[in-house]
């Protein structure tokens, strides 16, 4: 075992990286459930009248805003609800009576199942070729790669997921045009239903991060530490993998995170799309319905992740550009 | 100088999104919300180039107009985004102080949102319509706006000129306004040529969505929502509007990936 002088600081120095992340973190999160309460506070109208109906009378909606806790302070109703959310309870739906809580939970399968498989295929084709054009920069193939992915992240997700239903689903008949069956009930049937949507964000994402990663492969490989690999005579194969890809991939990795972020903000648009019971649609429906606890829970549990997944991020890049937690 | 295919290429298919545009102000084949059920889903002819939706409205008239609401939707936007954005971002990097840890601390907060799902809740309590996507989206991307004039001030603000300005006797507003502001630009315009993009872009899912601006109206989000159901009769419905999007997106890509290798004066990468 061969350990450099620097081994033991550096350990202290990644501790303390990953420790001030995580304090920032904290603060983030709970700023973040503030403004997801708020915001909905800020919605015209008395979410009890909004439960009862207009007809209802003022005795009935009294009551239903002592029910809510609606007559308390407003801080006070923030420090329970986010003691409700902490413990699982994000409330009932104002349309079906459901607990929110289960219900996003089970939405958010579908979302996860898409979000994860597209985001993962996207990176298996995007980084290496990204990687590949910047090392024949200005090639022929490096032009090519450049202006395909600039035309792949031009496309709408809703549009180029339209055309894949009318060409794959209604011409071909390769798959189901609507509908969708979990993983549980039969696996072979919801990898039909998620195919196409996964293909759809899979392509657009991989315009994106063809360009990041063959931007940041760009700087490294301009660095001269690459030069003096090369002059010392490491072969070009190790100049790659062991000194410039590394190093290249970590700006990726935090578009990486970003992407996941937008996808999970955005799919509602896919979702409706493809007909799919995922997380988006029900942040809409519950948009539609102006059922607050819904909209309240389902933008809660994005942000958090968002927020989680960047962390995550922060915490991995000094794995691939170690400079990152020394500086 | 050599020759910049992004900025001919950009420019063209943005010029073009624009003519079609400006032509809709003062004429389209037919009226675009005018309905005429006995003429539904027509394939394309001499009279209608790109035949008619369920409605019987001529689709070609709809795109026209489609592209007047796009984009001044998407300019009121990016207008509203840089006002709000470069107001925070001045007022933090130029005062600092707690003025900047309190500001900071909201912008990281909105930040912590995917623009899009920020723009969702804030559209939850202003309601569809076009001034509620115009505020929505412009709060929600304004952040980001902030974030970058922050950084650049911060940097500008050290720069000697800024000093010489102040040890002249002007006022931290003045010199804010007259030195400060714009060494800004570079950035921002960068900045701005994205975001026209994102908001083409999250305009048009969110009228997807039946959340942006209300039918009648055409644009090319609700145009694509109504035609899904009549993909199989009228594929022509689906296509013709997401192309336009694709066409406003690309040309936008492009010119910003020019104008990022113009004003970028490191060797663009």
């Amino acid at each position: 075992m061969r350990r450099g002088p620097g081994a033991c600081g550096c350990s202290a120095e990644v501790l303390s990286y990953v420790l001030k992340r995580l304090l920032v973190a904290l603060p983030t999160l709970l700023l973040v459930a503030a403004s997801v309460f708020f915001l909905m506070r800020l919605i015209p109208g008395d979410p009890a009248t909004v439960v009862l109906g207009d007809a209802a009378t003022p005795e009935a909606v009294a009551d239903l805003r002592i029910a809510f806790g609606l007559d308390r302070p407003v801080l006070v109703q923030f420090a329970l609800w986010i003691e409700r959310a902490l413990g699982g309870d994000l409330g009932r739906s104002i349309t079906s009576g459901e607990a929110v809580g289960p219900l996003i939970l089970q939405r958010f399968q579908v979302t996860a199942a898409i979000v994860f498989a597209s985001v993962g295929l996207a990176v298996l084709i995007a980084v290496p070729l990204g990687m590949l054009a910047a090392w024949k920069q200005n090639s022929w193939g490096d032009v090519a790669a450049v202006a395909a992915a600039t035309f792949l992240l031009s496309i709408p997700s809703f549009w180029l997921g339209l055309i894949f239903l009318l060409v794959f689903g209604l011409w071909l008949g390769w798959v189901p045009v609507v509908g969708y069956v979990t993983f549980a009930e039969d696996f072979w049937g919801a990898l039909h239903y998620i195919a196409l949507p996964v293909a759809t964000l899979a392509l657009i994402e991989t315009g994106v991060l063809i360009r990041m990663a063959r931007a940041s492969t760009v700087e490294v490989l301009r660095l001269d530490y690459i030069a003096h690999a090369r002059a010392k005579g490491v072969p070009e194969w190790r100049v790659l993998a062991r000194h410039a890809f590394p190093n290249a991939f970590a700006p990726t990795l935090t578009l990486i995170g970003l992407i996941m972020g937008s996808l999970l903000g955005g799919i509602a648009v896919i979702e409706t799309v493809f007909t799919l019971p995922g997380l988006g649609r029900l942040l809409v429906e519950a948009i539609f319905a102006r059922d607050y606890p819904v909209i309240q829970g389902v933008m809660l549990l994005i942000a958090v992740i968002y927020v989680v997944v960047n962390l995550v991020v922060d915490l991995l890049y000094p794995v691939f550009d170690p400079r990152v937690a020394a500086g | 100088m050599r020759l910049r295919p992004n900025l001919l290429i950009g420019g063209t298919l943005l010029g073009f999104v624009f003519a079609v545009a400006a032509a809709a102000l003062v004429w389209t084949p037919h009226d675009p919300v005018r309905t005429n059920l006995r003429r539904r889903l027509v394939p394309p002819s001499q009279n209608y180039w790109l035949g008619t939706d369920e409605f019987g409205r001529d689709v070609a008239s709809r795109l026209m107009e489609g592209a007047v609401t796009s984009l001044s939707v998407a300019a009121s936007t990016v207008v509203v985004a840089l006002v709000l954005g470069m107001a925070i971002g001045l007022a933090g990097g130029f005062l600092r102080g707690w003025t900047d840890r309190i500001l900071g601390a909201v912008n990281d907060t909105l930040l912590a949102f995917p623009g899009i799902l920020l723009a969702l809740g804030l559209l939850a309590v202003l309601g569809p319509s076009r001034w509620g996507i115009v505020l929505a989206l412009g709060l929600a991307y304004a952040p980001s706006v902030a974030r970058v004039v922050r950084g650049s001030v911060l940097s500008i603000r050290e720069r000697e000129f800024v000093e010489a300005s102040r040890a002249l006797g002007n006022s931290e507003g003045y010199t804010l306004l007259r030195h400060v502001l714009p060494h800004t630009a570079a950035p921002v315009t960068v900045l701005a040529t994205s975001l026209f993009g994102w908001v083409i872009l999250s305009e048009s899912a969110l009228s997807f969505l039946g959340l942006g601006v209300p039918p009648p109206a055409a644009t090319w989000g609700n145009m694509l929502a109504s035609a899904r159901p009549f993909m199989d009769q009228a594929p022509l419905l689906s296509i013709a509007p997401g192309a336009m999007i694709a066409t406003c997106l690309l040309g936008v890509n492009l010119l910003g990936d020019a104008l990022r290798d113009l004003l970028d004066p490191r060797d663009g990468a």
